[in-house]
C-alpha cells in the first residue's frame, strides 16, 4: 500500500508541472495586454507611458519561460496574486467561494445518493421488468438535460408558480430554502449517472456463486438482496463518490450562475466576464489540484476496500 | 430490454434523419427570418404565423429553433471529428510504441484530465475569447483525451495477438500494421464513443452559450436563446422552455444512437438478448 502510494504521488509530479505549464500557456496566449487591461480605470485607457512602466516593473517584457518560472515559483509559495477587479488576494477569493461550492456539493451528493441507490437496486432486481425499463429512460433523460434548462423548470414549477422557495440567491449564509432547487438540479444530474451504475453493480453480484449459495440456504429474497448482495454492490459506487463530486463540480459551473450561488463556478464566469486573469488562473490551478487529489484519494479507498487488487496487480 | 434498445435505437435514427433533413432545408422549413427582430411583435404567444411565439425582439422561435439545429450538429459533428482524430493518433502511437512516447503522451492525458472538463472549457474561453472558433478549440481540448485513453488501452489489448507477429514476420512496416491491422479493430469502440461524445458536446456547446461565452448573437444558438429568455422567465416562461426541449431531445438521439450502436457491436448483448431473462 505505502509503495503504492508513494509511486503515485511520483507520479504526479510531471502532471502537476505540465498542468501549470498549460495554465501559465492559455494566459501567455491571451490576445490583448494583461497590463493594459489591468490599468484601464474609469477614466479611459491609459497613459502608454504608464502600461510600458508597469511592464518593465512586473516582468512582462521578459520571454515566457523566464516569466513561467517566475509565476511558477511564486505559485509554489501559495502566492497566486491579486484580483485585477477587487484586489483581493487570489487564494483568499478562491477558498472563500470554494465553501459555499462545497456546501452546495455535498448536498447535492446526498440528494443523488438517495435518489440513486434505490432506483438502481430496484432495476437490477427486477431487471427486464417495467420499473427497470423507466429507470434506465429516466436516467438517459438525465443525462440529456440540459442542467441549466432543468434549473429553470424548477425554478418555473417552485419558484414561481407555486411559490414556495426563492428564485435565487445565497440568502443568510446559505441557507436551506435557497440550497433546495441548486442541490435539487445537480442532485437529478447526477443520479442518472450513480443510478446506471448502482445497477451495474447490483446485476453483477447478484450473479455471484455466494448469493446463490444464500438463496440455497433458504434466505428470503430481502435479506439476499439487502444483507448479502447490497453490501457488496455498494463498494464500487461509495468509492466512486470522488469521481461524482467532480461531476458534480462541472455542473456548478453553470448552475451556480442560475441559481446566484457565490461558488467557484460564479467566480469562475464572473473572472471571465471581467477578464481577470488571476482569478481564472488561481480558480484553474485550484480546481485542478483539488480534482487530482479526489482521484488519488479515490485509487486508495478502492485498493483499501479491495484487498484482491493488492495480489492481483502485485503491487 | 433488448427491445427496448432496439426500438430506441430506430426512434434515435429516424430522429437523427429528421433533424439531417431540417438542417438541410432549414432555408424553406422556417417560416421567418431567424435573425430579423421586429419590435411590435416582442413576446407574442405561440399562434398560426408564429408556431412558437416570438422572443423578446420579435423573432419567431420556431425558425431560430430550426436554424439552431445547423449550428449545433455543426459543432458537435466537427468538434468530435478533430477530437477523435487527435485522440486516435496519439493513442495508437502511445500504445503500439510505448515506452517514451507512451509516458509523455499518457502524462499530457492525465494532466488535460485534471481540469474539470467545463473550467478547462471556461478558462479556455476566458483567456483566448469568446466566439464560435474559440468554443470548438475549448471543446475539443476536452474532449480528445477520452479517445487517447480508450485506443491506447484498445492498442495494448491487441499487442502480441498472432495476426500484428505474423504481419511482422512478413516484414509489414509500424505505418502499415498501425493502419491495416490496428485500426480496423479499433474503429467500433471509437464509433461508440464518439457517437455519445456528439450529444455531451452539443450539450457543452449550449451551456457556454448560456453563459454568454460561446456562439454570439444573434447567430440563433438553443444556449444563446435560454440565456435571452433569462429577463422574461416570471412573464413568458415559454421562450426559455422550446429551446430546451430541443438541446434534450437531440443529446438524447445521440445518446440512445451510441448505446444502439454500442448493441450492435457488442457480441456480449447479442447473445444475452437470445438467451432471454432468468426473471
Amino acid at each position: 500500500m505505502l509503495s503504492f502510494l508513494l509511486r503515485r504521488l511520483l507520479l504526479l509530479l510531471p502532471v502537476l508541472l505540465l498542468v501549470s505549464i498549460i495554465s501559465f500557456s492559455l494566459f501567455y496566449l491571451s490576445p490583448g495586454d494583461p497590463a493594459e487591461v489591468l490599468l484601464t480605470g474609469p477614466q479611459g485607457p491609459p497613459d502608454p507611458k504608464a502600461v510600458e512602466e508597469f511592464r518593465a516593473r512586473e516582468g512582462f517584457n521578459d520571454p515566457a519561460p523566464v516569466m513561467y518560472v517566475r509565476w511558477l515559483s511564486k505559485v509554489v509559495r501559495g502566492d497566486l496574486g491579486y484580483s485585477f477587479t477587487s484586489g483581493e488576494k487570489v487564494s483568499d477569493a478562491v477558498f472563500s467561494s470554494f465553501l459555499p461550492t462545497l456546501r452546495l456539493s455535498l448536498i447535492s451528493l446526498f440528494i443523488s445518493l438517495l435518489i440513486s441507490i434505490p432506483m438502481g437496486i430496484l432495476s437490477a432486481v427486477r431487471r427486464g421488468s417495467a420499473i427497470d425499463g423507466l429507470g434506465l429512460s429516466l436516467s438517459l433523460l438525465g443525462v440529456s438535460v440540459p442542467n441549466f434548462w432543468l434549473a429553470y423548470l424548477l425554478i418555473i414549477l417552485f419558484a414561481l408558480r407555486l411559490d414556495i422557495l426563492p428564485v435565487a440567491g445565497y440568502g443568510d449564509g446559505g441557507d436551506i430554502e435557497h440550497m433546495i432547487l441548486p442541490a435539487l438540479t445537480l442532485g437529478i444530474s447526477a443520479a442518472a449517472v450513480t443510478g446506471r451504475m448502482m445497477r451495474t453493480s447490483m446485476l453483477e453480484v447478484m450473479e455471484q456463486d455466494y448469493i446463490v449459495a444464500a438463496r440455497a440456504r433458504g434466505l428470503t429474497e430481502r435479506s439476499v438482496v439487502l444483507r448479502h448482495a447490497l453490501r457488496n454492490a455498494l463498494l464500487p459506487v461509495v468509492t466512486m463518490v470522488g469521481l461524482n463530486f467532480t461531476y458534480l463540480l462541472n455542473g456548478s459551473a453553470v448552475v451556480e450562475t442560475v441559481f446566484a450561488w457565490p461558488g467557484i463556478g460564479s467566480l469562475m464566469t464572473r473572472s471571465i466576464y471581467c477578464r481577470d486573469f488571476p482569478v481564472i488562473l488561481g480558480c484553474m490551478l485550484f480546481l485542478s489540484l483539488l480534482t487530482i487529489s479526489l482521484n488519488l484519494l479515490t485509487d486508495v479507498c478502492y485498493r483499501y476496500c479491495n484487498p484482491r487488487l493488492i495480489h492481483e496487480t502485485g503491487s | 430490454m433488448k427491445q427496448g434498445v432496439d426500438l430506441g435505437f430506430k426512434l434515435a435514427m429516424l430522429t437523427i434523419a429528421c433533424l439531417l433533413f431540417l438542417a438541410a432545408s432549414a432555408t424553406w422549413i422556417a417560416p421567418h427570418d431567424p435573425e430579423k427582430a421586429q419590435p411590435q411583435l416582442r413576446l407574442k404567444d405561440p399562434s398560426y404565423e408564429y408556431p412558437l411565439g416570438t422572443d423578446h425582439l420579435g423573432r419567431c422561435i420556431f425558425s431560430r429553433i430550426v436554424f439552431g439545429i445547423r449550428i449545433s450538429l455543426f459543432i458537435g459533428i466537427a468538434v468530435v471529428l478533430f477530437s477523435s482524430l487527435i485522440g486516435m493518433v496519439l493513442g495508437v502511437a502511445a500504445g503500439y510504441f510505448g515506452g517514451v512516447v507512451d509516458e509523455t503522451i499518457m502524462r499530457v492525458v492525465d494532466a488535460f484530465l485534471s481540469f474539470p472538463s467545463i473550467f478547462l472549457a471556461l478558462a479556455v474561453i476566458g483567456f483566448l475569447g469568446s466566439g464560435i472558433a474559440n468554443l470548438m478549440l475549448s471543446l475539443i481540448l476536452v474532449d480528445w483525451t477520452g479517445y487517447a485513453r480508450l485506443v491506447r488501452s484498445t492498442v495494448l489489448a491487441l499487442k502480441g495477438k498472432e495476426f500484428l507477429e505474423a504481419a511482422k514476420s512478413l516484414g509489414a512496416s509500424d505505418l502499415y500494421i498501425m493502419s491495416r491491422h490496428i485500426l480496423p479493430n479499433i474503429l467500433p469502440s471509437l464509433l461508440v464513443m464518439a457517437t455519445l461524445s456528439v450529444g455531451y458536446v452539443i450539450l457543452g456547446a449550449a451551456s457556454l452559450s448560456f453563459l454568454g461565452l460561446g456562439v454570439q448573437p444573434p447567430t440563433p444558438e438553443w444556449g444563446a436563446m435560454m440565456n435571452d429568455a433569462r429577463p422574461f422567465l416570471r412573464t413568458h416562461p415559454l421562450v426559455m422552455i422550446f429551446p430546451g426541449i430541443a438541446i434534450t431531445t437531440v443529446v438524447l438521439a445521440f445518446n440512445l444512437l451510441g448505446e444502439g450502436i454500442r448493441v450492435q457491436l457488442d457480441p456480449k448483448f447479442r447473445a444475452e438478448s437470445s438467451y432471454g431473462y432468468e426473471k
